[in-house]
């Protein structure tokens, strides 16, 4: 089995240095850090913190050099997936590309390249320590299955869960893997746009004035997400709160924050903006995403 | 009655601004709350760059029993020093018209707590920057709008007067007999205006005003304000001006300003957040979002803002 992971960050280093370790899958990694590429193939990837290990990997800046795969894993920020898409979909001509992204509408606009597309939502993170390297921060489950509108297989999205699980990473293959997506997506549109607006850390968020903000927020979500037919798997304000306990992630600074903060373009329109689009779609308004969309948007102006 | 004599209380860009140009005509005494603050605009004068320039000669005392007998106390404070200010004029200049001037509402109560002046509300959409103690920029030469305090005695030929005075002094000024349209219109436009900016760290431009695409920030600005209309309409309040109108005139003034070499104007909200100090968000989302609930208007999105803002606020301190 050949895998290309499509944008090796964290989260995608974590994956393709870990599918590095099974004899029976051959990893290749498209990353347009030249830095980064040049390392991983000169002293394989390495991850350290939460697993120890270094993955043979061949990493590549030109799309061209890339073989036909079996499966893509696509772990770009949002707003470089169709870059990203456009230029690696001739490898995956036979293949079937699953994304792992942050938010909603990363699938719509993979399908828009490859044929046979895996909604994806994974829990892992990281962070990049040096080229070749990423810190592998916390561990966690990831869900797949079919996109609906252009779906791969099941038969696939079972093998690809099969080889992330036996290289370490539980993965489940579901039939509907909205459910996992739109909890996921709840929990991090108020987590993310509130840190980015405020400064504040998740756990800082779980507290007053934020709390209340961020269980209407997610209200929004639910309303949404209720109105295209999803049953959640769990509840996002449950995993919320969980996530708050200082022993889990109350000091952990949300990605949009982080990226506010550094003056880089942030996800906000596959998170907050996301809600809003897909709520105008199937008839609900979610005029407190709406805002934190604009809000995010105007900062994002004012940093970069 | 002529004005003789003028009191001003708080020495920040607003009551420098009022200070400096009011010496010009008639005798002003300044109360600050420092000491080395008073002995500098005592020494050196009070200087306004800007829109004019010029230095004014003034008294000043950080002693309240020191004050000469006044014909007007103009509290400039911010909102949150204003309780100390009121309390520090308790039993002082008996003959004078407080004149308040604080973002929000309610301003008025709080100084009636304190003494039996006939009371004067007033709004000013001027602007600056303090340079320091004792330099002032005046950078928006926009009008100071000021009537009876609304439900008291306060007779309006006073206010007239007061107005006079001003518009004498070079700045801009209007009476009204009734300012409470004058002050919603204001509060709508400041409770949106203020925390879009403090949340996005935009100074009021062009975006505040961009409706054309989805996303774009004009949409929620609009959203806010039509909220805001919405509470002022429960209120029975007919609005002086639209505060849409309002933003759309300022940033294209702003637009003009930035052309020419200008900064654009940052919010004051924006410049206290800047400064990790504490904003005016409970006296300006605050008094909105508190009226709102009195008369049962629903605000969700200035709840919001009002939450957004005290946390951005804690999380710098």
């Amino acid at each position: 089995m050949r895998i290309c992971v499509v944008g090796c960050g964290a989260v995608g280093s974590i994956f393709a240095a870990n599918l590095a370790q099974l004899d029976d899958v051959e990893v290749w990694a498209y990353d347009l850090w030249a830095e980064h590429v040049e390392a991983i193939n000169e002293h394989g990837l390495r991850l350290s913190g939460a697993g120890d290990l270094v993955g043979r990997v061949r990493a590549t800046t030109t799309a061209q050099d890339l073989p036909a795969c079996d499966f893509g894993i696509v772990a770009t920020k949002s707003m470089h997936t169709s870059a990203a898409l456009g230029a690696t979909a001739p490898a995956f001509r036979d293949g079937a590309v699953c994304s792992v992204q942050n938010g909603a509408g990363n699938e719509e606009l993979i399908a828009e390249h490859v044929a046979e597309v895996i909604r994806g939502t994974t829990f892992p993170a990281g962070h990049v320590v040096e080229p070749g390297h990423v810190g592998w921060d916390t561990k966690g489950d990831t869900h797949i299955g079919p996109f609906e509108p252009s779906p791969a297989p099941m038969e696939k999205v079972e093998a690809l869960a099969d080889a992330c699980t036996r290289a370490g990473l539980p993965t489940q293959a579901l039939e509907d893997a909205r459910g996992a997506q739109w909890r996921k997506l709840i929990f991090n549109a108020a987590s993310n746009a509130i840190a980015a607006l405020t400064g504040l850390t998740h756990g800082q968020i779980a507290e007053p004035p934020t709390r209340e903000l961020a269980w209407r927020v997610m209200a929004e979500g639910r309303a949404v997400s209720d109105a295209q037919g999803i049953t959640l798997d769990t509840s996002p304000e449950e995993l919320f709160d969980y996530a708050a306990r200082k022993e889990v992630a109350y000091d952990h600074k949300p990605s949009m924050l982080q990226d506010v903060e550094a003056g880089r373009e942030t996800e906000i329109d596959f998170l907050n903006g996301a809600v809003v689009s897909f709520g105008e779609r199937h008839g609900v308004d979610a005029p407190l995403n709406r805002a934190l969309t604009a809000l995010v948007k105007g900062l994002e102006r004012s940093r970069t | 009655m002529a004005i003789q004599r003028v009191c001003v209380v708080g020495a920040g860009v607003i009551g420098s601004l009022y200070a400096a140009h009011i010496a010009e005509r008639v005798e002003v005494w300044v109360l600050t709350r420092r000491e080395s603050h008073a002995r500098e605009l005592v020494e050196n004068g009070l200087r306004v760059s800007g829109k004019h320039d010029f230095t004014a000669r003034l008294s000043a005392t950080t002693d309240p029993a020191a004050l000469p007998d006044v014909d007007l106390a103009i509290v400039a404070t911010k909102a949150p020093d204003l309780e100390e200010a009121a309390r520090r004029l308790e039993r002082r200049i008996p003959d004078a018209t407080v004149m308040t001037i604080q973002n929000g509402l309610g301003a008025e109560e709080v100084v009636r707590a304190h003494g039996d002046w006939p009371l004067v509300s007033a709004i000013t959409f001027m602007a600056g920057v303090r340079h320091s103690d004792v330099h002032v920029e005046y950078e928006l030469d926009t009008e100071t709008w000021l009537g009876p305090y609304a439900g008291t005695e306060t007779p309006y030929e006073l206010v007239e007067e007061i107005a006079s005075l001003l518009v004498d002094s070079g700045l801009r000024a209007r009476a009204f007999p009734d300012l409470r349209p004058a002050q919603w219109s204001k509060l709508i436009f400041n409770a949106t205006v203020n925390t879009v900016a403090a949340l996005t760290d935009l100074p009021h431009v062009s975006q505040f005003a961009a409706v054309g695409r989805p996303g774009d920030l004009g949409l929620l600005v609009r959203d806010l304000m039509d909220e805001g209309k919405r509470v002022a309409a429960a209120a029975g309040i007919e609005l002086h001006e639209d505060p849409w109108e309002m933003n759309v005139l300022a940033v294209r003034r702003g637009e003009t300003a930035a052309a020419a070499g200008h900064y654009a104007h940052v919010p004051s909200m924006l410049q206290d957040v800047r400064s990790r100090r504490p904003t005016e968000v409970d006296f300006i989302t605050g008094s909105l979002v508190r009226e709102a609930e009195r008369l049962g208007v629903p605000v969700p999105l200035h709840t919001a803002m009002y939450r957004l803002v005290k946390a951005r606020e804690a999380a710098s301190r």
